[in-house]
């Protein structure tokens, strides 16, 4: 019916019902909560806005929360991938079940994982009982920030490496190790090229998730001013003095911070996917050739 | 695909409840309250059916919706059709009274400030109290102990508990705003950890076992011996404390516009009644009836109390001069 709006889209038709679809199902979800929540704040002057945004617990909540998300998602980065890898190529007894795991921090309400956390974390909890023989306090410090946020993010790098993992084949390491590049190599110049977009996104999706997060840490944070209050935590704190602009401020600047930084990430997502699309379009075959010759 | 029709299929069917459940013919009250009023309000609304078919030979059903009250007064404000309120802290019913929702003179429509029972700020302590604490001071010395309560500015509990301290230091000889703040500053100080509410706060206490000392509604500490088991803490008394008072209120627009003014009237007012009272120190609220709370003497010790009103010159004076942005609460932990 629509051959130049359906080209686009291959085989099955749609088009611009789908897109139709898409557009009004964004707006109402996600674009015209977000304007009514920047046009209530353009109620405030820009002097008050100004203040309540960099207010000194404003701005030391913006650390805790932009920190701990960071650290959050970089320590998922790491071990996420790890996960993904062993979960993927290595075959062992109970993996469906372990796989299975993966995904109950999604489940789980996070108002339940932080109790949990904050009794096993607390110095006489099983965790926090042996930590604290070695001087190191999780519960009720910013390090709980971390933990908790941890838990909750689990499941983002994890899940978003297994199918890129899946589908390198097994051949591309082999042809790497047959040319002679070591295990490092392997993984550096060979495997990273190809996961990297997704590790990123991965990385993403946990620190945005990351800093929305209100149910699981209150419970472990402590909650001190300037310490351990994170943003969220102190919107709440304005809407029950009524205080809705004020609230409105505060999710203002951190919509604003976390816009920018996401876009960033994405850029360079762009970056790294074109990059590695042309080094795989051009000399996918002379670059292991060119790796080979480098070693002896 | 079989996940998104379950899903579509859970949707439907508990949208299908929801809207079966609002279409009862018979006369029907939701009440809108705070977290903690659940177990109250539990046993409360069985007494009042009973006495409403008795007086009037109408059935009526009464409905409860339970949260933290200030987000409970945003709803109603919002449009959460409640016939009344009840709720922990005067602070939302002026709000909704500022919305137009509530009479402003909603305190004087019931007696006793519209507040049919009271409670006050104690301490709970480890089993022999090994601290030796007895009143404010002993707690607000720099670094003597441990104190643990709910955040001062985000919870009703943690404010009662913010401004008893305050009032404390004021009263003492030679107390004034600025020893005031002096006193409530070392005070908190002490505390390792904010809870982010009381039953958070009590969880830290109990379970994990931080802290000397749990400052906490005097009808928690029954909800503490019947979860943790009486062996474990001691409650303690404090020379004077806040009285804190639990506002019920009609909603105006809701009752004109569903035509309940009658029952709901009724329902607040059964409150005062012996059996509502009873109810209440049953629940380990202190009962504005002599009589009763005479009966539950061994249960309520008496305890100087002074109110909000009296000290602060009432809730919306209070928030302005310690919860608000740059607050005193504020100016405690930026001035440092």
């Amino acid at each position: 019916m629509f051959p130049a709006a359906a080209k686009p889209n291959g085989v099955l038709p749609g088009f611009r019902l789908g897109l139709g679809y898409t557009l009004t199902y964004l707006t109402l979800l996600v674009l015209i909560p977000l304007a009514g929540l920047i046009l209530m704040s353009g109620q405030l002057s820009w002097a008050d806005f100004w203040a309540t945004a960099t207010g000194d617990r404003a701005l030391a909540s913006y650390r805790v929360t932009f920190g701990a998300s960071f650290a959050a998602a970089a320590v998922n980065a790491l071990f996420g991938l790890i996960v993904a890898w062993v979960l993927v190529r290595y075959p062992f007894p109970g993996k469906r079940f372990v796989d299975a795991l993966v995904d109950l921090p999604f489940a789980l309400p996070t108002a339940v994982a932080g109790i949990t956390l904050a009794t096993l974390y607390a110095e006489n909890g099983w965790i926090g009982e042996q930590l604290a023989t070695l001087g190191i306090r999780i519960a009720f410090k910013p390090a709980g920030i971390v933990v908790a946020l941890i838990f909750v993010t689990l499941p983002f790098v994890v899940r978003t490496l297994q199918p890129v993992i899946e589908d390198i084949e097994a051949e591309v390491e082999e042809a790497a190790a047959s040319l002679g590049a070591s295990r490092w190599q392997t993984f550096s110049r060979v495997l990273l090229p190809g996961i990297f977009p997704a590790w990123l996104t991965g990385f993403t999706l946990a620190f945005s998730r990351a800093i929305g997060e209100f149910g699981s840490v209150i419970f472990i944070a402590g909650n001190m001013p300037l310490i351990s209050e994170i943003t969220p935590l102190l919107i709440i704190s304005k809407l029950e003095q009524y205080d809705v602009l004020g609230a409105t401020a505060l999710a203002v600047v951190m919509l604003v911070i976390s816009f920018v930084m996401l876009l960033v990430i994405n850029l360079l997502q762009w970056w790294a996917a074109n990059r590695h699309s042309k080094s795989r379009d051009g000399d996918g075959a002379a670059g292991a050739v060119a790796l080979a010759g480098a070693r002896p | 695909m079989k996940k998104l029709s379950g899903l579509l299929l859970a949707v439907g069917v508990s949208v299908g409840v929801f809207f079966a459940g609002g279409a009862h013919a018979q006369q029907n009250l939701l009440n809108v309250s705070y977290d903690v009023a659940r177990d109250f309000y539990k046993d409360y609304n069985p007494l009042f059916q009973k006495y409403w078919q008795e007086k009037t030979g109408e059935k009526v059903e009464v409905r409860q919706s339970h949260g933290g009250s200030s987000k409970q007064a945003r709803a109603v404000a919002d449009g959460l059709e409640a016939d009344v309120v009840t709720m922990n802290q005067a602070t939302d019913v002026d709000f909704l009274a500022e919305k137009g929702l509530v009479a402003t003179d909603y305190a004087k429509r019931f007696p006793d400030n519209a507040s049919p029972y009271t409670s006050t700020m104690v301490f709970i302590v480890r089993k022999g109290n090994p601290k030796g604490i007895k009143d404010w001071n002993d707690i607000a010395k720099p670094g003597a102990v441990q104190v643990i309560i709910p955040h001062p500015k985000n919870t009703g509990n943690g404010r009662y508990s913010y401004l008893a301290a305050w009032g404390y230091a004021l009263k003492q000889p030679g107390g004034n705003d600025k020893t005031a703040q002096e006193f409530v500053s070392n005070w908190l100080k002490n505390a390792p950890l904010f809870g982010s509410g009381g039953r958070d706060a009590t969880t830290t206490f109990m379970q994990r076992r931080i802290g000397d000392v749990l400052v906490t509604f005097e009808s928690e500490a029954e909800l503490i011996a019947r979860e943790f088991g009486r062996g474990g803490f001691e409650v303690i008394y404090p020379s004077q404390s806040i009285l804190a008072e639990f506002p019920v209120a009609i909603v105006e627009k809701v009752v004109d516009k569903k035509g309940t003014r009658k029952v709901a009237q009724a329902y607040l007012e059964y409150l005062w009644s012996k059996e509502g009272q009873e109810n209440a120190a049953n629940n380990y609220l202190r009962p504005r009836d002599p009589e009763v709370l005479k009966k539950h003497a061994a249960q309520f010790p008496p305890i100087k109390t002074f109110t909000v009103d009296e000290v602060f010159g009432g809730w919306s004076k209070a928030a302005a001069t310690h919860f608000k942005d740059g607050g005193t609460f504020d100016q405690i932990y930026v001035q440092k």
